[in-house]
This record gives structure tokens, C-alpha cells and sequence, in this order.
């Protein structure tokens, strides 16, 4: 039941997404960002293609991989909420702020709602500390958030 | 006559609401048949203020902010074209005395004209720079970039014109320039504002600074959290290769320099220069020891240009105006001008470039007018989150490089972030220590270790757990990381650390133990 089947398609739009950036210099970040734009986030089927045809070990793809924040390696809720935890934010009652999306939505930071609807992640700023707290939701900016805005991006992203 | 009104496309104004204006203005404008140009500039910097509105007027430019979507209707019925009264005008924008009293130098174009409008950008004094570089031989370009004064604007303060000497000076077959846009400081926003406001500027220096060594790409090495930047930066390029500024041959010289923008992935490390070097080889972020530097040995190995995007912003500017201008500016050993961003609780908040050597109460309570809480300041944090925290008492401070390190802090990125009374330094010095911890490499034991036991001892302390004991340990913690780490992440964590323990003791107390009633 549990063994792994390596599915075809996601190998295939692997190699063509591979096969397009390959030529480039450093080409295994511009992958990865394109694979998740591609499946949400980074299938483990798609490691042993770029392994092979960068002429890397899974080992090294996988360390790649997973050494940074963005890339998933499960795909996320249908939207992605980020929540400024950064200095500047907390000088703005930041903190407070997370407490109550984390009410809200019953989950804590990297965790995803049961209905699959928002995922609640930290990020280390977003570059709006003169107007914090600042938040992101599904890669649009959200600045001097207060907790009726919060409810409302909330509420936004539930549906 | 066609009206030009602008409308910023800044990250930060659209947070607060600047896409929803444009489209109202264009809707209304549409709707009332008028002759009207809305540009998408960059942000003036005043960022309590926007989305701020601008109109173009025989006058000169008045502004209006800060602008809701609701109120495009009433601002146009009150003459907007015209520069008329309303309860949101604010005058002349160049009479705003947040902006009258800068010297804008490398942010003088920003806000002011169409970002992605090579045209505009030559009108305002665009390509002079380059111009004048491709004329000279690259030992007078880097000389004239060493004579400016000019020092690393990322942080550490190293001076350009030398690090850029030993570039040309190294031989190999290949060179690049690689621009450190990974802006993760808290509370800093130029790199964003300039890539967003003004790419031209950044793409010219870079061309500079390609000739000036004998590299012939580029790369800009930018956040994922940026998508704007990132976004305005692309498109730039473009428009830069199209008209010949960037290529085989930058603006008819016979010399070939191109470039492109990378996006990390999340990885604040990825600042530190060595790993970001790693990042953009398709590497894990890990930090590289020194040596070899990377003017010898830098990305693939090959000598390579690392500078911060407002170090490199700034070397137009040097080029069109000469050394001797820029340097005129500043005090000691800190040269030019430096655009510091105000930020946190703080009534006006953004970014105010001026010559080094304001005070830092200065920049605090006239320039920023306070906190915007109305409470009192308790700490301001300069330099993002490896800075020092400063109480009132250090307010005399001048913001230069050296006088910040004499008091055991630093001007970093520029950064400073405003707290109120009401912040916990406790709490915040156990932030920095956590921080750490999620963003270390793993690569030296000081920085991946020390900053989960760092964690723990702050807690210790404010559980009231033998808080003399874990006081000394903390400190005794911090020297380790201070001196046994490779790079600034673990190195500098202590500095905010020992900063809060420092000036402010009170909240390194243990908290009253309530005692169980038998």
C-alpha cells in the first residue's frame, strides 16, 4: 500500500522544466522556484531528474532543497498567509497580531487549516517596516495590518 | 494638455492600498473624459503619508496623501488637475520638510519619475555616469570610486574603490559583479525602494563597476519576499538590453556587459556574501570561510564584485559628478551620503537620505516625530536584527560608522526600528537569540548551537531560574558566538543581545516569584 509509485507526468514536466533552465549558471535554485511555481511545491519525484540531469546526487538536490524556507516539500493550503514576525513588526504589536490569525484559523505557524484552505506561515520581513505590521497573502502585500484587517484577510483566504 | 498624475507602484504603497487608487483614478478619469497620464513612480519615501497622489501642475508637483480609493471622487471635484485644495493636499511635494531637507544623491530620482522609462531617467541626469566611465581607463574609474570616499552600504563598511582594485588587479577569464539585494534586515527598505523607484540607476552602476574590473555579467541576487523589486528589475533590464545600455557592447564602447536577477529562497543567511555566492552557485546558503576573498576567488571561483545595491547605486552618481562631490558630504571617515530608514512604532516612518553624522535623537524625535504610539521611546534598534539596541542615553550618538562601533553597535544596512515603552528587552533579546537559530547555516558550532542555548538561558532568566547565574552565562554565551563564529550572523546575534542586557537591566530581573499559600 505504502510503496512509492513515481508518477510519469510529474517526472516528464520535470525534465521539460529541467531541459529549458539547465544552460543557465547555477541553474539548480531557478529550478526549484520553477517546479514549485509549476505543482504548488516540490514533488520528491522530481529529485531524481534533476539529479541525473545536472549530474548531482539526490543527496545533494534533497540538501539544496530543503535548506531553504521556501521550497515544500507538501503542497500548501489553496492559500498561503504570511505573517511578518520581524522587529519592526513587533514594535508594532506584530506579536498580538499572530496570536489572533493563529485564533482565527485554529492552527499554529507552518500548519494548514483541516479544510485545506490556509496555510499560516512566519516570514522575516517583507520590507514595509516604516508601515507595520505587514502581512502577505498569496504573494499580495498587506501593510499597518490591524486585527480587522486580519479578520478580513482571514475570512478572504478561507473561502 | 495632457495632466500627469502619479500614482507609486512601491511595495509599500501598494500594501497600503495603491493599486485600489490607480484603478478608481483611471476609472474616474475615463468617466469624466479628461486628458490625464497616470505614471507609476517609485515612493517618495514619506510612508505615513502613503499611497501619496501626486499631480503635475504648472506650479510644480503638489501632493495628496495619504490617498484612499474613496477619495479619488472628491479629490477631482476639488480640481486635482490643477493642483486645488483639499483636505489631503499637502502643498508643493519638494516643500514637505521630511524631503526638503535631505541631500538626495543616490535616491534623487526616486519617486520622481517613471521607473521604467529610460527617457525620463536620461532627462534626469540618467547615463552620465557610465558616459564618462566608458571614456576613462579602469584604473581612473575605480581610482575616482576609491577617492570618492565611498564604503560598502550593506554593512560592513569596506571600501569599494579597493575592493573593486583587487578585482581588476586579479586575473582570470572571467569576472562578474554580483549585487547583494538580499535585503532580511528588519526595518530596512532602500535596496527595495531604489530596485522599485529607480532600476536604472543600480543597472547603471553595476555597468560601472563591470568596466571599472573587466566583468562582463552581473547578477542581482534579490529576495523571494520582493516580488516587486523583482518584477521592476526584470523588466528594466529588458528595456536596458533593448536600447544597447547593456550587451555586447554597453552604449557603443566596444564593451560587453549583461546581467540578470536570481531570487533566493527564504534564507536570510543568504546576506552574508560567501553564502549568497554559494546560493547563486545552486549550492545550500552555507557560508565559506575567508580566505579566499571573493575579489580572488568569488562566484565559480572566479574574482567577483560583492556589493549592496545602494553601494553600487551610488557609483553614478560619483562617476557623473566627480570624487571631490560626493566626498564633500559626510563626516570622518564616513564619506557621501547614507539613506536611513526609519522605522517601527515611529509617526513618520521611511526614508530620509542625508549626509552621515546627524544624531541619532535627531533622526528619532525631529526627524521621525516621535513614536507612533505617542509613548514614550524606550530602544531603538539600528542595523537590523544583528544591531545593537540604543536607549535615550546613546541619543547623541552621530550615525557614522565609527562612532556607532565605539559604543559597541553599528549603523549596518541603515536600518533603525523604533520601540516604545511598553517593548520587553528580555523578550527581545531572547528574539535574537531564536532568530538565530532559525536562520544559522550550521556550518560553525558557535552560531548553530550558541543560539538554541541562548534561547534557553533567556528563558531560564525569566522564569527567575538562578537569574544571576544565567545572566553571566548568556554574556559568557555571546563572547563565544562574538569571536568564534565564521560569519556576522552568529558573530553580531550577541550585539543586540548584550546591547538590551547592557542598557537595560530592569528587564533581565527576575520576575517575582508568587509563593503557593501552604
Amino acid at each position: 500500500m505504502n510503496i512509492h509509485q513515481p508518477r510519469a507526468d510529474i517526472a516528464e514536466t520535470t525534465l521539460a522544466i529541467v531541459e529549458e533552465l539547465k544552460g543557465r549558471e547555477g541553474p539548480l535554485l531557478p529550478i526549484l522556484h520553477e517546479l514549485q511555481e509549476e505543482f504548488g511545491y516540490v514533488p520528491q519525484d522530481c529529485l531524481p531528474v534533476i539529479a541525473r540531469e545536472l549530474n548531482l546526487s539526490r543527496a545533494e538536490v534533497y540538501g539544496v532543497m530543503t535548506f531553504y524556507h521556501d521550497f515544500r516539500e507538501h503542497p500548501a493550503g489553496r492559500h498561503v498567509l504570511k505573517l511578518c514576525r520581524a522587529e519592526a513588526c513587533q514594535s508594532m504589536g506584530g506579536d498580538a497580531l499572530a496570536e489572533r490569525a493563529k485564533r482565527l484559523l485554529g492552527i499554529d505557524f507552518h500548519e494548514t487549516t483541516p479544510d485545506g484552505a490556509v496555510t499560516l506561515e512566519p516570514v522575516y520581513c517583507l520590507g514595509l517596516c516604516s508601515c507595520a505590521p505587514s502581512a502577505m497573502l498569496d504573494g499580495e502585500v498587506h501593510a499597518r495590518v490591524d486585527a480587522a484587517d486580519i479578520e478580513a484577510l482571514v475570512q478572504e483566504a478561507r473561502r | 494638455m495632457t495632466t500627469k498624475i502619479y500614482i507609486p507602484r512601491d511595495a509599500a504603497a501598494v500594501a497600503l492600498g495603491a493599486e485600489k487608487v490607480a484603478k478608481a483614478m483611471a476609472e474616474a478619469i475615463a468617466a469624466r473624459g479628461l486628458d490625464v497620464l497616470i505614471v507609476r513612480n517609485g515612493s517618495r519615501g514619506m510612508h505615513w503619508l502613503e499611497p501619496l497622489v501626486e499631480v503635475e501642475t504648472a506650479d510644480g508637483r503638489i501632493a495628496y496623501g495619504p490617498v484612499k480609493a474613496r477619495d479619488v471622487g472628491s479629490l477631482l471635484d476639488a480640481g486635482l488637475l490643477d493642483g486645488g485644495d483639499h483636505a489631503l493636499c499637502l502643498g508643493k511635494t519638494e516643500e514637505i520638510p521630511f524631503l526638503k531637507q535631505q541631500t538626495r544623491l543616490t535616491f534623487a530620482r526616486c519617486g520622481v519619475i517613471d521607473p521604467l522609462s529610460l527617457d525620463d531617467y536620461q532627462a534626469h541626469g540618467g547615463l552620465a555616469g557610465l558616459r564618462n566611465a566608458i571614456a576613462m581607463a579602469p584604473q581612473d574609474i575605480v581610482a575616482q570610486v576609491t577617492e570618492s570616499g565611498l564604503r560598502g552600504r550593506g554593512g560592513a563598511g569596506f571600501p569599494t574603490g579597493i575592493k573593486w582594485k583587487t578585482v581588476l588587479d586579479a586575473v582570470g577569464d572571467r569576472k562578474y559583479i554580483v549585487c547583494n539585494a538580499d535585503e532580511g534586515d528588519s526595518g530596512t527598505f532602500a535596496d527595495r525602494m531604489i530596485m522599485e523607484g529607480d532600476p536604472f540607476v543600480l543597472i547603471e552602476g553595476m555597468a560601472i563597476s563591470g568596466i571599472a574590473t573587466g566583468a562582463t555579467k552581473g547578477f542581482i541576487y534579490t529576495r523571494s519576499e520582493y516580488p516587486h523589486a523583482i518584477a521592476a528589475m526584470a523588466e528594466a533590464i529588458e528595456i536596458a538590453r533593448k536600447a544597447g545600455v547593456l550587451g555586447a557592447s554597453v552604449l557603443g564602447s566596444g564593451k560587453a556587459f549583461d546581467m540578470e536577477v536570481r531570487t533566493g529562497a527564504g534564507a536570510y543567511v543568504c546576506g552574508e556574501e560567501t553564502a549568497l555566492l554559494n546560493s547563486l552557485e545552486g549550492k545550500r546558503g552555507i557560508v565559506r570561510a575567508k580566505p579566499p576573498l571573493p575579489a580572488h576567488k568569488g562566484l565559480f571561483d572566479c574574482p567577483t564584485v560583492i556589493n549592496n545595491v545602494i553601494s553600487l547605486a551610488s557609483v553614478p552618481i560619483i562617476m557623473d559628478k566627480g570624487a571631490a562631490f560626493y566626498r564633500d558630504f559626510g563626516m570622518g571617515r564616513s564619506r557621501g551620503t547614507i539613506p536611513i530608514q526609519i522605522a517601527g512604532n515611529v509617526k513618520h516612518a521611511g526614508l530620509y537620505e542625508t549626509a552621515f553624522g546627524l544624531a541619532l535623537g535627531e533622526i528619532i524625535d525631529h526627524i521621525g516625530g516621535g513614536t507612533a504610539s505617542g509613548r514614550p521611546v524606550k530602544a531603538v534598534q539600528v542595523g537590523g536584527p544583528l544591531g545593537a539596541y540604543f536607549p535615550r542615553a546613546l541619543f547623541d550618538t552621530p550615525f557614522d560608522y565609527e562612532a556607532f562601533a565605539a559604543r559597541d553597535g553599528l549603523i549596518g544596512h541603515a536600518g533603525i526600528v523604533v520601540f516604545d515603552d511598553t517593548v520587553d528587552m528580555l523578550h527581545q533579546a531572547r528574539f535574537a537569540m531564536e532568530f538565530c537559530a532559525v536562520e544559522s547555516c550550521g556550518k560553525c558550532t558557535p552560531c548553530r548551537i550558541g543560539s538554541t542555548r541562548g534561547v534557553e538561558v533567556a528563558d531560564r532568566i525569566a522564569a527567575g531560574i538562578e537569574p544571576e547565574k544565567n545572566r553571566e552565562l548568556l554574556a559568557d554565551l555571546c563572547n563565544t558566538m562574538k569571536f568564534g563564529s565564521l560569519c556576522a550572523l552568529g558573530g553580531f546575534t550577541p550585539y543586540p543581545v548584550l546591547s538590551a542586557m547592557t542598557h537595560f537591566p530592569d528587564d533581565f530581573q527576575p520576575a517575582p516569584v508568587v509563593e503557593a499559600a501552604e
